[in-house]
């Protein structure tokens, strides 16, 4: 049942858990947090949407089917582990670099993908749930 | 303290086992979420209870200090977690679906599978329309 | 570029894993699905060949993931045990995937088949080539998922209640198979095979170790589907589609021969204890309890999902009688029974497909109707009952040969006794489906679709090379359990230019008991 005051502050809470999600998965990169953790926020922000505006908004929002985002995320942590083969012999050994005075490395990549397929994973179950709920 | 740890596990377990046992899906999901923590626990147990350093390589040195956290029953316990949430989620799912498409949760009259082919099953349409 | 030949180890799990990737990115699109996997399981199969081949010149091939050193890091190992496995899955993978092409319709692809498969293949191959333990209970989870996935595509009431009876116990049983890792991690404080191997025969069997020992036995008795767990298994495996079911019936409960074989062999002792008796036992009440559930069975399906299990008992057998010549025995068949028992899933499928339902009672007729394919169905289906000169006969032999040379008679004589109600199942199927009159007569016969015959033939001629050749392939499988028997090869290729003593100290805190 949506209340009033849950759709009236949703969008709000959305765009703040989005951005939650995403400071706590570059948080991951130097201290606690990360793409699962971060993930998980996002899948929640979403979720939230989909409770009080309804599973259409909820997928509109999101743009990308579910199961696509978590292929993509799959791919992209796959990718983060290729350079490693090409250069010290072995899948997943993450590069470091800098680039521009900022410190970089491959694992920031992998994390983007766990993120991706947290998000994926987690809304193509609660979708699911949702929307066989209302029916 | 080794007792304390113990006995918490086993009552994890011991409930986790018992509610397993229920004929009811749901119940059944609840033990085993129950189970998977006991054995989380067991984990992080049986890598002791110790130092709380974080097991960090200090700057400037190539070697963990002498009283750093064991940081490898974390990893296994996060995979773990990980891996039981997903699991948890997918059964929960597959409840939700089992409880629509069969209309019972009671694991007794659970037997669309087990009527295929059956030895004593009546020749019905249904046996045909069941397959891909 | 790095080393090119230990890159084959990590090659068959991560094809299907970029694959299962890249067929949920084009989710929009079944036919690129289609040809995107069918493209990654001829590479497969080419990378799991060339593993063999490596293995073969080069011995036991060791690499470690993300270059962390061993015990810490989490290492690759194809011994020829593994590199076998790998090498009989990536065939099977091929011929099932083949048969999916008409099998599997769209509603199923829409359902997510393609990167159900694929993820299903990436968790069978890595736990396969795994040489750390807790990896390996990762890579049984990632099965577990993927198999649920694939048992519910098709989206009927049976399937449903097939994949909860199959979830209940399976995950029952990884819950035991964690609570074992975790008991030997506080015993020994890694969980690295080679390092395991290195201390465990050192180390007094204390009760968590024996406990921890026990909870593998059970937690892989599960996944194998041994006597007194394997309900699971014939409440579930006939619902999923027929080419889902060939790769459940050939990989699944094999994958978890294979760790018994992996712990059993590489970790514990099977000396020890009373170990071996309940093996032994165990395996006797499998093989009996499978083949007479099959008896009364009356759908082709649930008939071959009996015999998996009473042939997992012959695989335990070896197992039990733990000595060399057993082991080879038993590794030979693992790798003939996948092969044939897919092979009579998919003919389980081609026979739906002509006779328009696998109940035997309304089947009939098809020995006048496809007379070449009574022909594909006796190879896989003698070979199962151990017929000269079909595969199953070499397989059931050495097993046999092996108990006789310990003097386990009643073993032999249950081994015996088995095969021969195994040839009443299948004889069965013969007479129902193939010899009698067809109770319902068609105006038009039913066709076979080309994609069922190939892979059904293929295998079969997989089949009868393993039967008419078996010299090199028993040789292969007394190879496999030398390096089994004796890990001296398999130690060293994970820890290279290293003294069989460990000198990595351990971290401080796993030394100190509990306070």
């Amino acid at each position: 049942m949506p209340s009033l005051i849950l759709t009236a502050v949703v969008r709000i809470f959305f765009v703040i858990m989005l951005v939650g999600s995403l400071w706590v998965l570059l948080r991951g990169h130097n201290e606690p947090g990360g793409g699962f953790i971060g993930g998980l926020v996002g899948a929640a922000g979403f979720s939230v949407l989909a409770l009080a505006l309804g599973v259409e908004a909820a997928r509109r929002a999101l743009v990308l089917h579910p199961v696509v985002l978590m292929g993509a995320g799959l791919a992209v942590a796959f990718a983060s582990g290729v350079p490693g083969i090409l250069t010290d012999g072995s899948f997943l050994t993450h590069q470091w670099g800098t680039l521009a005075g900022v410190k970089l490395g491959t694992t920031i990549v992998f994390d983007l993908g766990v993120y991706m397929v947290v998000v994926g994973g987690v809304l193509s179950f609660m979708f699911r749930l949702y929307a066989e709920d209302a029916v | 303290m080794t007792l304390v740890y113990a006995i918490t596990i086993a009552a994890y377990v011991g409930c986790g086992l018992y509610m397993m046992l229920s004929r009811h899906v749901v119940r059944m999901i609840l033990g085993l979420t129950l189970l998977t923590n006991g054995a989380i626990f067991l984990i992080f147990f049986s890598g002791r209870i110790g130092s709380s350093m974080p097991p960090v390589i200090p700057q400037g040195s190539d070697a963990l200090s002498a009283d750093a956290a064991n940081a490898l029953p974390q990893a296994l316990v996060l995979t773990a977690i990980v891996i039981g949430f997903a699991l948890t989620a997918f059964a929960i799912a597959l409840a939700l679906k089992a409880y629509r498409s069969l209309g019972t949760l009671d694991v007794r009259e659970m037997k669309a599978a087990e009527a295929l082919g059956a030895p004593d099953a009546p020749s019905s349409s249904q046996t045909v329309t069941n397959h891909g | 570029m790095a080393d090119a030949t230990a890159l084959l180890v990590l090659w068959p799990v991560l094809i299907p894993i970029a694959t299962a990737a890249l067929t949920a990115a084009l989710w929009k699109s079944p036919v690129a699905q289609r040809r995107v996997g069918l493209a990654s399981l001829a590479l497969l199969l080419v990378a799991s060949l060339a593993l063999v081949w490596a293995v073969i010149d080069e011995g036991v091939i060791a690499k470690q993931f993300g270059a962390w050193a061993a015990p810490f890091g989490i290492s690759f190992v194809a011994d020829p045990l593994s590199a076998a496995m790998i090498a009989i899955s990536g065939i099977l993978a091929f011929a099932v995937g083949i048969f999916a092409l008409s099998d599997i319709k769209e509603r199923h692809e829409r359902a997510g088949f393609h990167p159900l498969f694929h993820g299903l293949l990436a968790g069978v191959n890595g736990a396969f080539l795994t040489g750390d333990i807790f990896n390996l209970y990762v890579w049984f989870e990632v099965m577990l998922i993927t198999t649920l996935g694939l048992l519910v595509v098709q989206r009927g009431r049976a399937q449903i209640d097939g994949a909860l009876k199959y979830a209940a116990m399976n995950l029952f049983g990884t819950i035991l198979f964690l609570i074992a890792v975790a008991l030997l991690y506080g015993a020994t404080g890694t969980l690295n095979m080679a390092d395991l191997a290195r201390i465990l025969p050192q180390m007094e069997m204390s009760p968590g170790l024996t406990a921890s020992a026990l909870l593998f036995l059970a937690a892989f008795g599960i996944k194998a589907g041994v006597f007194p767990l394997f309900f699971w298994l014939p409440a579930s495996y006939h619902t999923a589609p027929i080419a889902i079911a060939a790769l459940f019936a050939g990989l699944l409960t094999k994958v978890g021969v294979y760790a018994a074989f992996r712990v059993f062999t590489l970790m514990f002792e099977m000396e020890g204890g009373a170990l071996r008796e309940i093996v032994a036992v165990v395996a006797a009440l499998t093989m009996i309890t499978g083949v007479f559930g099959a008896a009364i069975q009356w759908n082709v399906r649930r008939i071959l999902s009996f015999h998996i299990i009473s042939q997992i008992g012959y695989m335990l057998m070896g197992l039990a009688i733990a000595t060399p010549v057993a082991i080879a025995g038993a590794v030979f068949y693992i790798v003939h029974h996948i092969i044939v028992k897919a092979n009579l899933f998919l003919l389980a499928g081609a026979i739906k497909h002509a006779a328009g339902t696998d109940d035997l009672r309304k089947a009939g007729g098809l020995l006048k109707s496809h007379p070449w394919l009574a022909v594909l169905f006796l190879i896989p289906a003698l070979s199962l009952a151990g017929i000269p000169p079909l595969s199953g006969f070499w397989a059931k032999f050495l097993v046999i040969d092996a108990s006789l040379r310990v003097e386990a008679w009643w073993l032999a004589a249950v081994a015996l006794g088995v095969g021969a109600l195994t040839l009443f199942s299948m004889s069965k199927i013969w007479m129902e489906a193939f010899w009698k009159k067809p109770v319902l007569v068609r105006a038009t016969p039913r066709t076979v679709p080309v994609a069922f015959v190939v892979p059904i033939a293929l295998l079969g001629a997989v089949t009868l090379t393993i039967g008419l050749f078996a010299d090199p392939f028993v040789e292969y499988a007394r190879t496999a359990t030398a390096m089994l028997v004796d890990p001296t090869d398999y130690i060293a290729a994970v820890f290279p230019g290293e003294a069989p003593v460990r000198t990595v100290e351990y971290p401080a805190a796993t030394q100190g008991a509990i306070e």
